[in-house]
């Protein structure tokens, strides 16, 4: 459940988003659906979304096709950190398999899912453009090329310390 | 004021991000001011630099030094040793592609930049992509200046056609064409739009160009206002680019403070804004009439054409959509006009393209090479060839819309219209390098797998024969294939081209007919012989420890995950190939070379 509090936030995020930018009219929603993702810490609660649609008098069928069209949004929650694999061919090619083998055994979760200590959240993206230093992932912002099995567990084990994702 | 001694040009394109550049930079900066060299040498952070793989880079000028592969620890013997007594270090230096040594300055003496010619790239790696001084001191809004105060929309127009541009981001359609035909439209509002949802996998100078020279493309949008009579632009960012969207936003502030955009602009009456949007995560949106649903604000679900965007596009006004390097070569053609431009390339594909090499490719990264340029002299000379002594087996040109080209067409001059007769096409510029432990029909699988996630499921010939065309390779490489299904897959290829809605489910099966076409012999040996000529597809392969070779070490039974490898120290092992998983980690440890994978 999301607290009314929070909902007040999401009331506040969508108006600033409405009267501080200079939208044209009609794409305001995808706008306002990424300011509340980074609010909410990578995904969207259900009752943010509604109220975004009473907002904006959309239909509430309107906002959640949007939503769940895009992956970058997420109706569930995601972990602390959210690592995105590149799965695009120059990846593929350079050996990205064996990374996101090891991030599923490493992790214990399979794409899509979240760890149970909510750590974890492990996504697959679209080419990321970094295919010059291929195999890619992207942590939270932050972009991790070159990667072999062993950085990719020294990686994961100074997130585990509690380290930055750069 | 002091003299600066040295530049430092120091790349902060992505790649050399996500390699490290920014612990090196402050590091390099720590060391500078702890000898105090603050007010001679001058740091500049650029844009990418195109060798990717030799990441972090760094160029040190009056000399013009290049050095490659930084780390922080490097950082030290930069100051002390190159700045502070003029010694170059010589271990930091590129190779010379035959192993002739050292290359001081590569710019004027490595093929992989003496084969280039930049235009559309010319400011990337060379000014500091958030000073738009620096844009403006190379030549930057000159273009828009002279547009404005000396040209009428229909000579620019005329311009772009005379230099024979076509439209860099995947069909090749002429340009100035295209700025004709929304030109003569009749609208109260139109609109510009810069298309930089790139999204072909292996294509990246889109990214790099917003990233090293954002102005290039906020003057040529502005240009492209004039030229059709808009007063409002949009760039459409993938989300997948934070920093392309970061260093946008902030050159349309400056760009915005100068006067250069804006109202009135330059004082000629003309107003132009440009606003950025963000995408969210869908392929599709790189299809121009999806990427406008978008920006209203929708599901980004491709519209039936006609009516075109030059017709009836954002909010149903005649919108001008082209991708973000097409934008990228037009201030340079106005400025030096429409036959400097049209010197370069070919009959029928002027100017230059920009391609960004990946996979297995020496030197990997971006290159802007004239048109016409063959492929083997982009594998084996710009690209330095194949690493670790492989064979080239082919490259995939164009995404997953375009088709894969073998060795034997390797002399194939790259234009539009010669890749389209050998089945792949130009694209965006992606070009994928695989070797020979590459497997056609695991690539064709792969590509397919990627259509079937990103079809946005409108059309039924998209949505459902990606996902047949899918299963069936799928079981061709699981060794269940049958005799037939190569024609079967040819049948439902030319059915899902003839009959999907936009360009997505057109060219979805391009990899599958152009591996069939190429590369027949591998369908027919998985499906005949159950053989996976390259090792790759998993339930074809096993395992096999060459007694002779074996010495008994236990490497391998140690780091075997399901204990498939039995065997008693300074005794060979066996594998047994029902418990296997064929993970490949005992090849890995083996340091006698006595495992092997053998198919069927």
């Amino acid at each position: 459940m999301v607290a009314d509090q929070e909902l007040q936030k999401v009331e506040e995020i969508v108006q600033n988003t409405i009267h501080n930018q200079s939208l044209e009219e009609g794409d305001i929603l995808i706008n306002c659906l990424h300011k509340l993702q980074d609010h909410f810490h990578n995904f969207i609660p259900p009752e943010a979304a509604e109220k975004v649609a009473e907002i904006l008098s959309l239909p509430k069928s309107r906002v959640y096709e949007v939503l769940t069209f895009y992956t970058m949004f997420s109706t569930k929650p995601r972990g602390k950190y959210l690592i995105r694999f590149c799965d695009s061919l120059p990846c593929h090619v350079t050996g990205g398999k064996e990374i996101v083998d090891f991030l599923k055994a490493e992790l214990k979760i399979d794409i899509g899912e979240t760890t149970p200590d909510q750590m974890f959240t492990l996504e697959t993206t679209g080419c990321l453009g970094l295919c010059g230093v291929s195999p890619v992932l992207m942590i939270n912002d932050t972009f991790h090329g070159n990667l072999t099995v062993e950085k990719t567990k020294a990686l994961i084990e100074t997130l585990r310390k509690g380290g930055a994702s750069s | 004021m002091a003299i600066e001694t040295n530049t430092i040009l120091i790349c902060a394109g992505g790649a050399c991000i996500s390699s490290g550049e920014e612990s090196c930079l402050s590091a390099l900066k720590k060391h500078i001011s702890h000898y105090s060299l603050e007010k001679v040498v001058k740091i500049v952070e650029t844009g990418c630099m195109g060798m990717c793989d030799a990441g972090p880079l760094m160029m040190i000028y009056p000399e013009g030094v290049f050095y490659k592969k930084l780390r922080v620890e490097d950082m030290e013997r930069v100051v002390k040793e190159h700045i502070l007594k003029g010694r170059v270090i010589e271990d930091l230096l590129l190779e010379a592609p035959k192993s002739e040594g050292k290359i001081l300055s590569p710019m004027d003496h490595h093929p992989f930049y003496t084969r280039q010619i930049k235009i559309a790239t010319k400011n990337m790696g060379v000014i500091n992509p958030l000073s738009i001084d620096e844009y403006i001191a190379h030549d930057g809004y000159f273009a828009l200046q002279k547009v404005l105060q000396e040209m009428k929309p229909d000579e620019v127009i005329d311009t772009l056609k005379k230099s024979g541009l076509r439209g860099r981001g995947g069909a090749g359609f002429p340009t100035g064409l295209k700025w004709e035909l929304t030109r003569k439209e009749v609208g109260d509002k139109k609109y510009v739009i810069c298309n930089a949802d790139e999204g072909d996998p292996g294509a990246f100078m889109d990214r790099s160009i917003l990233e090293g020279d954002p102005h290039t493309i906020i003057e040529a949008v502005t240009i492209a206002g004039y030229a059709i009579g808009s007063n409002k632009g949009f760039v459409y960012v993938r989300a997948e680019y934070p920093l392309a969207i970061e260093r946008l936003r902030e050159g349309i502030r400056q760009a915005k403070s100068y006067g250069l955009l804006g109202e009135d602009i330059m004082g000629t009456g003309f107003s132009f804004d440009i606003e950025i949007r963000i995408g969210a995560g869908a392929f599709v949106c790189g299809e121009e009439t999806a990427l406008i649903e978008s920006i209203e604000g929708k599901r980004g679900h491709p519209r039936v054409k006609p009516p075109f965007p030059s017709q009836a596009g954002l909010w149903m006004s005649p919108s001008l959509n082209n991708n973000v390097e097409t934008y990228a070569n037009i201030p340079s053609i106005i400025r030096n006009g429409a036959d400097w431009f049209a010197q370069y390339g070919t009959e029928t594909s002027k100017g230059t393209k920009v391609f960004a090499l990946a996979g297995k490719i020496k030197n990997t990264g971006l290159v802007e090479v004239p048109m016409g340029i063959s492929l083997r002299d982009l594998v084996f000379e710009v690209g330095g060839g194949i690493p670790n002594n492989k064979e080239f087996k082919a490259v995939q040109a164009g995404g997953p819309s375009g088709g894969c080209i073998p060795n034997h067409m390797l002399d194939t001059p790259i234009d539009y219209e010669s890749l389209k007769k050998i089945g792949a096409m130009m694209g965006s510029g992606g070009l994928v390098f695989m070797d020979e432990d590459t497997c056609m029909v695991d690539i064709a699988k792969y590509f397919l797998e990627f259509t079937v996630d990103e079809s946005c499921g409108k059309c039924t010939p998209c949505r459902e024969g990606t996902k047949i065309l899918y299963q069936m390779l799928d079981k061709i490489t699981n060794g269940e294939g049958q005799p037939g299904d190569i024609e079967k897959l040819e049948e439902l290829c030319r059915f899902i081209m003839e009959t999907s809605l936009c360009g997505l489910g057109q060219s979805a099966p391009q990899p599958v007919l152009s591996t069939i076409r190429y590369f027949r012999h591998e369908y027919e040996a998985h499906i005949d012989r159950h053989e996976c000529v390259a090792k790759v597809c998993r339930p074809l392969i096993r395992y096999v420890v060459i007694g002779e070779k074996c010495v008994g070490c236990t490497a391998c039974a140690r780091v075997c995950p399901v204990d498939a490898i039995e065997g008693a120290p300074k005794k060979v092992h066996e594998i047994d190939p029902e418990i296997c998983t064929r993970c490949g980690s005992c090849i890995e440890v083996c340091r006698f070379d006595a495992i092997v994978k053998e198919s069927p």
